[in-house]
């Protein structure tokens, strides 16, 4: 009998000891952070990295303020320092410095930080002062999970600079309880003659918001408004307007440049695709909330995921906020792509093509690398890796506030998402938007050029003139082409089509 | 004392100066001199391009400096305006005169960051509470910081509020170290309050309503945290002023060698237009 306890007790303790579910409850008890899933076997995994002695060696990164990316940094490198041994100094730099304060010492040739955060946009300009992602990292399994999309953001011809840990897009988030509601059905049909339906374009867009504004749909004592959008200048705002230019600009019938005509270089941001966009964008100025055209992405998070308003596009985190259980219209929201439009300008035959159109915006993301002057780089790497290993991952993109949002085929699954408490209907409408723009063949990347910073920063004083009522949407428009051509310029155009070009065989499904 | 003497107590001062003064105004002159970017990293020659650039090709500068003038201006008179009258109420003996002078001084020793911050809450459109307790009044919603005119005033606000304690300080020291028999000479004469204010506490406070108002258009012509957390120079760029177009120019874009031109010139226009302004104030001020 003693030899039959004694043989069991050793049987469990070994399924204890060696079964990955034994690792699950005894890293999930340390890190209560992974707790749904426990840990997650892998290369990067708290398994592996607690083999690994770093103590004595600090590793220090630069990142965003909290919460967004700031706070995951700062959990994951607590978490990584309990695990190695290493001591981790994290800095939090607001968004419109990230650049700089990475740029000014790289250029300086010095690198006080082994990690620096920033925005996939950034490729361009870092990627000479940022270590490549070693073949080691770039062959594991985690890495392997991630869409060819975001692994093309993170790459430049070929190379891969930055660590993907995260996956943007815009698409669109409205109120389900609202659009599905048959009684608004009814009303809206009777006033406009209209279905309402989830907007196909933005002219629906615009109708559904106008009607919705103003007004207490909700029943909870409060006015409603149509749309929350990022509308303040410096403040993102270009990227919202390139989403809504997409529809209208990018014409799969023309490829060869969304931004410029690869060929000639000219900017197209002044065609009437452009204009058609900006002229939307300044009539929705009358149906968001008041002071909405000074809404950063704060304020469009705050107030969509708030229950103010009826629509909202920007990224991923307005809907994973809107969806958490805290959230006062929790499980009343769906996603759908960005809206198209019935018509897309043809800068070939310089006329409209009429037809239903529609274009996926891929819009810049977080990003981080390690500095090539890095000491720690073997350390950097292996934070980074840790970062995004599968457990962590999936705890990250269910909390909003994290600003970490899918980057890898399995967050695709509706599973991941029903077992944090979505509503399946809601999982499958925001995994089945997010894998369609990966399947589209019409999608937009964001600028990755020499002055990327020059260009949308021109862009977006226009724009926001525009928005303003100082300029009419051309004459806005006209002037950030101008300016467009001064940059390029500046610049030297080959440089900037140099660039250009590995955007463009992306955008053109050559790459 | 002989020569080289002179120069042992000289050196130590002169090469402070040199270093936080003269070495950053030369290297701020050599690099608006130079291509320096994103995507050039270096200190490069390419002579006065930025110059020309910035005098030929850059209207949003002059609108800015523009902007930036008028918002100075304004808030300076009110911030003396309304510091003068404080001072004088608190150098008079009234009741709980220690407790208004600390009181009045509160909005100064705040950080100003984060009371825009605060401002920025309280005027908030739709959420702040301004707009509320108007609307209780059956006031509409007004746009304090997405109208491009009310946004300016907006900022003023904000601007007279953290800074007239400042003022007021100056002015409150200024008419505690007035001498008395002025005033003594003019109660005995029978003036009135309104009199003895015009031609006693006026004039006699003239020098330091002068040096009190030069120093507080040098600060609020650097105005940038304010614009930087109230609106970001928005709505489109109605409230955008010079130093904070130049940090977008610099910081935001990386054109650091453009950057320099616009701060060198900066530096250049105000150095002359408060000359001149001083020069103006003690002429209408300062009656000899």
């Amino acid at each position: 009998m003693k030899t039959i306890k004694t043989c069991v007790t050793a049987l469990i303790s070994a399924l204890l000891v060696f079964s990955p579910v034994a690792y699950a409850d005894k890293w999930s008890d340390q890190f209560p952070h992974i707790k749904a899933t426990g840990d997650i076997p892998g290369d990067c995994s708290y398994e592996s990295m607690s083999k690994k002695n770093y103590k004595g060696k600090t590793l220090k990164i630069n990142t965003h303020a909290v919460p967004v990316m700031g706070e995951p940094t700062a959990l994951h490198a607590e978490q990584f320092a309990k695990l190695t041994g290493a001591k981790v100094d994290v800095t939090h730099t607001p968004a419109g410095d990230l650049y700089a304060k990475a740029m000014v010492p790289f250029q300086a040739g010095q690198a006080p930080y082994d990690i620096v955060f920033g925005f996939s946009n950034f490729i361009n300009d870092w990627r000479r002062y940022l270590e490549p992602v070693p073949k080691k990292y770039v062959e594991m399994k985690q890495m392997k999970d991630v869409t060819p999309s975001h692994i093309g953001v993170a790459s430049w011809d070929g190379v891969m600079y930055q660590f993907p840990v995260d996956g943007d897009r815009h698409y669109l988030k409205y109120r389900k309880d609202v659009i599905d509601n048959p009684e608004y059905q009814k009303q809206y049909k009777e006033a406009t003659g209209k279905e309402l339906r989830v907007p196909q374009t933005w002219k629906e867009y615009g109708e559904m918001a106008a009607y919705f504004n103003n007004w207490d749909w909700d029943g909870d004592g409060e006015k409603e408004y149509g749309s929350a959008e990022v509308m303040k200048k410096d403040d993102l705002m270009y990227a919202a307007f390139y989403s809504r230019s997409a529809a209208y600009s990018k014409n799969p019938k023309t490829p060869g440049g969304f931004f410029f005509d690869l060929e000639t270089m000219k900017p197209l941001i002044n065609n009437p695709g452009f204009v058609e966009a900006l002229t939307d964008w300044v009539e929705a100025t009358k149906y968001v909330p008041p002071g909405g055209i000074n809404f950063g992405l704060g304020d469009e998070i705050g107030s969509f995921g708030g229950g103010q308003t009826l629509f909202s596009f920007s990224w991923d985190d307005a809907f994973v906020a809107a969806m958490q259980p805290d959230s006062p219209i929790n499980n009343k929201v769906g996603a759908a792509q960005l809206p198209g439009a019935m018509k897309v300008w043809n800068r070939k035959t310089n006329s409209w093509d009429e037809g239903f159109n529609q274009a996926p915006f891929f819009v810049w993301g977080w990003a981080v690398g390690v500095a090539k002057k890095s000491k720690e780089k073997e350390m950097a790497f292996d934070y980074l890796c840790f970062f995004a290993n599968e457990a962590n991952h999936q705890a990250d993109i269910g909390i909003g506030r994290f600003g970490v949002n899918p980057f890898r085929n399995d967050d695709f699954k509706v599973d991941v998402w029903t077992q944090i408490g979505w509503d399946k209907d809601i999982a499958q409408s925001y995994v089945d938007t997010l894998a369609q723009m990966e399947q589209s063949k019409n999608r937009v990347f964001p600028l990755r050029v020499p002055g990327t910073f020059e260009f949308n920063a021109a862009l977006a004083t226009a724009a926001a003139k525009a928005l303003a009522g100082q300029l009419s949407p051309q004459a806005a428009l006209d002037e950030a082409a101008k300016q467009w051509e001064d940059i390029l310029n500046r610049v030297g155009k080959d440089n900037v089509r140099k660039a250009y070009a590995v955007g463009v065989a992306m955008e053109d499904n050559k790459q | 004392m002989n020569f080289k003497h002179k120069f042992v107590f000289l050196f130590p001062g002169l090469f402070v100066l040199i270093g936080i003064l003269i070495f950053p105004i030369i290297f701020t002159i050599r690099l608006s001199l130079s291509g320096w970017n994103s995507y050039t990293p270096e200190m490069n020659f390419i002579g006065i391009t930025n110059y020309i650039r910035l005098f030929t090709d850059d209207p949003r500068f002059w609108e800015s400096f523009f902007r930036l003038s008028f918002l100075s201006v304004t808030t300076v008179i009110l911030q003396y305006v309304i510091g003068f009258a404080l001072a004088m109420m608190v150098w008079r003996e009234i009741k709980f005169k220690r407790f208004f002078r600390v009181i009045f001084l509160v909005p100064m020793m705040t950080t100003p960051v984060i009371m825009t911050v605060i401002w920025r809450t309280f005027f908030h459109e739709s959420l702040g509470p301004v707009n509320d307790l108007l609307g209780g009044f059956g006031v509409k919603p007004i746009l304090w910081l997405s109208d491009p005119v009310i946004a300016k005033f907006t900022v003023i606000i904000v601007e007279v509020w953290q800074w007239t304690p400042f003022m007021f300080l100056l002015l409150l020291a200024g008419l505690l170290s007035l001498p008395k028999e002025p005033f003594l000479a003019a109660a005995i004469d029978g003036a009135s309050p309104f009199r003895k204010f015009v031609y006693v506490t006026f004039p006699l406070m003239a020098p330091i309503s002068i040096g009190a108002i030069i120093i507080r258009l040098i600060e609020a012509s650097k105005i940038m945290d304010t614009v930087f957390v109230l609106t970001s120079g928005g709505p489109g760029t109605a409230t955008e002023t010079s130093s904070f177009y130049i940090y977008i120019k610099g910081l935001r874009e990386f054109q650091m060698g453009y950057a320099a031109t616009l701060s060198f010139t900066y530096l250049v226009i105000m150095i002359i237009s408060l000359t001149i302004i001083a020069k103006v104030l003690t002429k209408l001020m300062i009656k000899e």
